[in-house]
C-alpha cells in the first residue's frame, strides 16, 4: 500500500526524521507474510477466534438473529469509527461525535413534531451535523487550537444545545414505514437493510484513506505535521474537511439511532464517543497518529460488538463487559509497546555483538 | 504502512499470538462464569423462564423490587429467573438486553421502561417470538406490553395519609403539609386529592389545613421549613410530609424539639430511615408501598400470561401468591395494592 508511493518518499529531507532507526534486518519475508502479521491482522484473528469460540460454546449465538441484532447494535459505532479512524491517524481526536448525534436526534424530534416533511427533516439534520463539524474544524484547523480541548468543549456544548432544542421531551411518532425500514432485514440473512448504506460509507472512507493521495497525506500528518506541510500536504484544509466528515457521519448515526429506537431525545447516544475510540484503538490505530487501517478498525468494532452480544446472550453483567473491554483496550495499546521493546533489545544486542571484535 | 518496515515479522507474530491467546482466554473465563447459573436453572426441570430488566442495575430501590420478583418467580413456578440490565438508565440502553432475551427464548420479560417508546420495537420482536411482556414500575406504551403492574393508585396514597393524620390528632385541629418541590408532579397530585378529601369527607370537618410548605426534597431546607411551621402555627397538631426526604428531616427536627410526641407526623417514608423515629415515639405511623410486592405480583402476572390464564384484557383475574387475587383493569393495568402502613409493631420486618 503506502510503502512504495508515499508522497514523503519523493522528498529526501523529511524522510530522514521519519525513519529514525533504519532496520538492520534485511527483507526476509514477503509482503503477504508481513501483512498477515500486522497489527490489524491480529485484531482480525482475535475476531475470528472469538466468533468461532462463541458459535461453539454459546447456545443460539450462531444464527441469523445474532447477525441482525449484533449489526443493529454496532452500526452507530461502525459509522462514526470511519471518520474517527482518519482523524486519529492524523494525530487528532474528535470527542464531540456522540453529542453531535444527540443534537441531530433532538433536531429531528423538534422539526418532525413541528410538522415538517420527513425528508426535509432528515436533510436539515445532516446539515446540523455538517455545521457542528465545520465549527470543530474551524477552531482546530483554522485557529490551530488543540483538538482534545476543542472537542471536550463541543462535547458539552452540543449536548447542551440538544437539551435546549428538545428539553426533556421525547418525540416518538415518526412515520412507521421509515422506522420499520431501519430495523428491517435483508431476506433470511438477518443482515439489516441499512447495512447497505453503512457499507457504502465504510468503502468510501476505506478508499479515501488507502487509495488516494489525500489519505496518504493523513498518514504523513500523523508522523509529523511540519514534515507533511513541507512536502506540500495541505494540513489545515485536510483537517477541516475531516471534522466536517466526522460531523456529517455523526449526524447519520444520530438519525439511525433516532429511527431505530423510534425516540428522539437529547440524551441519545450519550457516551458513544468512548465506545468508538475504544473500537478504533483496538483495531490497531495508533493514538499517536500515523498508523492504522479501515479493515483493522472494522474488525475492532465487530470484536467489541460480538463480545458485547455474546456476554449479553450469556446474561453476564455489564460490569464484566466494561472490564473486559477495558482490559482488551489496554492490551491492544500495551502489546505493540512490549513488542517494540523486545525488538529494541534484540536490535541492541545484535549491534553490540556485530561491533565486538 | 511505514512503521511496518521497521517491524521484525517474527516478534510481531509473537505479539499476535499473545494477543489472541489473551483475548480468547478472557472471553472463555467471562462466558464460563455465566454458563453455570443458567444451566443449573434449566436442570430444575420446568421450562418456563422469566427475565427482569430494571431501569438500571445497582439501585437500592430496584434491588428490593427485584428481590420480590425473584421470590415471586420461584413461588409461581418458573424454572429459572434472571436479572439483566444496563448500568445507566438511558433511553435506548435496554434494547440490546431485550434482543438478547428474545434470542434466548425467554418466556416472560418483565421490564421497567426507561423510555416508553424506545423499547417498543424490540418488545414487539420479543412478542412475535412468543414472549409475554409485563411492564412494572414504569410503563411502556400500552400496545407494547401485555399488562402493566402499578404500585398504587394515586388517590389511595393521598387517602391513607389523611386517614393516618386524622387518627393521630383525634379528628380535629390544625395540620400542615410539607412537600417536595412546588411543581413535583406526584406530590401535587396527592395533595390535590388530600385537599378534596379534607373538604368533602364529613369525618374530617374539624381538620383545618393551615399551610403548605416546600422543602424541595433537600434535607436542610426541609428541616428549616419544619422548624418554621412550628413557630408560625403554635396550634399545629399534625404534619403530613408526602416525600421520603421531607418526613425524615421533619422527624429529625421534632425528635430533638419540645414538640416531640405532641405534634403528629405522618406521610411517605422509607422504613430504614424512619425506624429510629418510630422507636423513640416521634412518629406513630407512616405509609409507603412495599417495593418487593411490585416484583412479586409481576412474576405471578407473567406466569398467568404464560399459562394462558389471562390475556391482559380488563376483567381478567389471577392469584398473586400470598397477596391473593389481583384483577386486570382497563388498559391492562394491575394495581399491586394499598400502601403499606408502618408502625412500631411491623417496621422491623422491612429492610429498604
Amino acid at each position: 500500500m503506502s510503502e512504495t508511493t508515499t508522497p514523503t518518499s519523493n522528498a529526501p529531507a523529511p524522510e530522514a526524521p521519519l525513519t529514525r532507526s533504519p532496520s538492520t534486518t534485511p527483507w526476509r519475508k514477503t509482503r503477504t507474510a508481513k501483512l498477515l502479521a500486522s497489527r490489524d491482522a491480529i485484531t482480525i484473528y482475535a475476531l475470528v477466534a472469538f466468533l468461532i469460540y462463541a458459535s461453539i460454546s454459546i447456545p443460539r449465538f450462531a444464527s441469523p438473529v445474532t447477525t441482525g441484532f449484533l449489526l443493529l447494535d454496532v452500526i452507530p459505532v461502525l459509522l462514526i469509527a470511519m471518520p474517527m479512524t482518519l482523524i486519529i491517524i492524523t494525530g487528532e481526536i474528535d470527542l464531540s461525535v456522540a453529542s453531535i448525534a444527540g443534537l441531530t436526534s433532538a433536531t429531528m424530534g423538534v422539526l418532525w413534531a413541528g410538522g415538517m416533511n420527513i425528508w426535509l427533516v432528515l436533510a436539515v439534520s445532516v446539515l446540523v451535523g455538517v455545521a457542528c463539524g465545520m465549527f470543530n474544524g474551524f477552531l482546530i484547523a483554522v485557529l490551530g487550537l488543540p483538538s482534545l480541548a476543542v472537542t471536550i468543549g463541543t462535547l458539552a456544548l452540543f449536548r447542551g444545545l440538544a437539551l435546549v432544542t428538545i428539553g426533556d421531551n421525547a418525540v416518538a411518532n415518526f412515520p412507521k414505514p421509515l422506522t420499520a425500514f431501519f430495523t428491517s432485514k435483508l431476506g433470511a440473512t438477518g443482515i439489516p437493510t441499512v447495512m447497505i448504506g453503512v457499507l457504502v460509507v465504510i468503502i468510501a472512507f476505506g478508499v479515501l484513506l488507502h487509495f488516494t493521495p489525500f489519505g496518504r497525506g493523513l498518514f504523513g500528518m500523523g508522523y509529523s505535521k511540519e514534515a507533511a506541510a513541507f512536502v506540500g500536504i495541505k494540513v489545515a484544509r485536510s483537517k477541516f474537511w475531516l471534522y466536517v466528515a466526522s460531523g456529517a457521519v455523526s449526524a447519520l448515526a444520530g438519525i439511525f439511532w433516532t429511527l431505530r429506537y423510534t425516540s428522539a431525545r437529547s440524551d441519545n447516544a450519550t457516551g458513544l464517543e468512548l465506545a468508538v475510540i475504544a473500537a478504533v484503538l483496538l483495531g490497531g490505530v495508533s493514538i499517536f497518529g500515523g498508523k492504522g487501517s479501515i479493515l483493522g478498525v472494522l474488525a475492532g468494532v465487530l470484536l467489541i460488538g460480538s463480545l458485547n452480544y455474546a456476554l449479553r446472550l450469556g446474561r453476564v453483567s455489564d460490569v464484566v463487559l466494561i472490564t473486559v473491554t477495558g482490559l482488551l483496550l489496554i492490551l491492544s495499546v500495551v502489546a505493540p509497546s512490549i513488542g517494540s521493546a523486545i525488538r529494541g533489545w534484540r536490535h541492541t544486542r545484535r549491534v553490540r555483538r556485530s561491533t565486538e571484535p | 504502512m511505514m512503521f511496518d518496515r521497521k517491524k521484525s515479522p517474527r516478534s510481531s507474530r509473537l505479539a499476535s499470538l499473545v494477543a489472541v491467546t489473551a483475548v480468547v482466554s478472557m472471553a472463555l473465563t467471562a462466558c464460563g462464569g455465566s454458563g453455570t447459573p443458567a444451566s443449573s436453572g434449566e436442570a430444575a426441570g420446568g421450562d418456563a423462564t422469566i427475565t427482569f430488566i430494571p431501569k438500571q442495575l445497582n439501585n437500592p430501590y430496584t434491588d428490593v423490587v427485584l428481590a420480590g420478583g425473584k421470590k415471586g418467580a420461584k413461588e409461581a413456578g418458573f424454572s429459572s429467573s434472571n436479572v439483566v440490565g444496563p448500568l445507566e438508565a438511558s433511553a435506548s440502553s435496554q434494547v440490546s438486553f431485550i434482543n438478547a432475551e428474545t434470542q434466548a427464548g425467554t418466556n416472560v420479560i418483565v421490564i421497567a421502561a426507561n423510555d416508553p417508546d424506545a423499547v417498543c420495537t424490540a418488545l414487539g420482536e420479543a412478542r412475535s417470538a412468543g414472549a409475554k411482556i409485563v411492564a412494572f414500575d414504569s410503563d411502556t406504551k400500552p400496545e407494547c406490553r401485555d399488562v402493566f403492574i402499578s404500585q398504587v393508585v394515586a388517590k389511595d396514597v393521598a387517602l391513607i395519609q389523611t386517614k393516618l393524620i386524622s387518627e393521630q390528632i383525634g379528628g380535629s385541629g390544625e395540620i400542615a403539609i410539607l412537600s417536595a418541590t412546588a411543581n413535583a408532579t406526584n406530590q401535587n397530585e396527592w395533595i390535590k386529592f388530600m385537599e378534596e378529601e379534607l373538604k368533602s369527607n364529613p369525618a374530617y370537618k374539624d381538620i383545618k389545613l393551615v399551610a403548605k410548605v416546600y422543602g424541595d426534597d433537600n434535607d436542610t431546607k426541609s428541616f428549616q421549613e419544619a422548624q418554621g411551621l412550628m413557630q408560625a402555627h403554635p396550634n399545629l397538631k399534625g404534619i403530613i410530609s408526602p416525600t421520603t426526604v421531607g418526613i425524615a428531616a421533619t422527624a429529625r427536627y421534632l425528635s430533638t424539639s419540645a414538640y416531640k410526641g405532641k405534634v403528629a407526623l405522618t406521610g411517605l417514608g422509607l422504613p430504614n430511615e424512619m425506624r429510629p423515629f418510630v422507636k423513640d415515639g416521634t412518629v406513630k405511623e407512616f405509609a409507603l408501598w412495599d417495593p418487593a410486592q411490585l416484583g412479586y405480583v409481576a412474576s405471578f402476572a407473567g406466569k398467568a400470561l404464560k399459562d394462558g390464564k389471562i390475556t391482559g384484557k380488563a376483567g381478567d383475574t389471577f392469584t398473586a401468591g400470598e397477596l391473593g387475587e389481583r384483577k386486570v383493569q382497563d388498559g391492562g393495568l394491575v394495581i399491586v395494592g394499598p400502601p403499606t402502613v408502618f408502625n412500631a409493631a411491623n417496621i422491623d420486618k422491612y429492610n429498604f
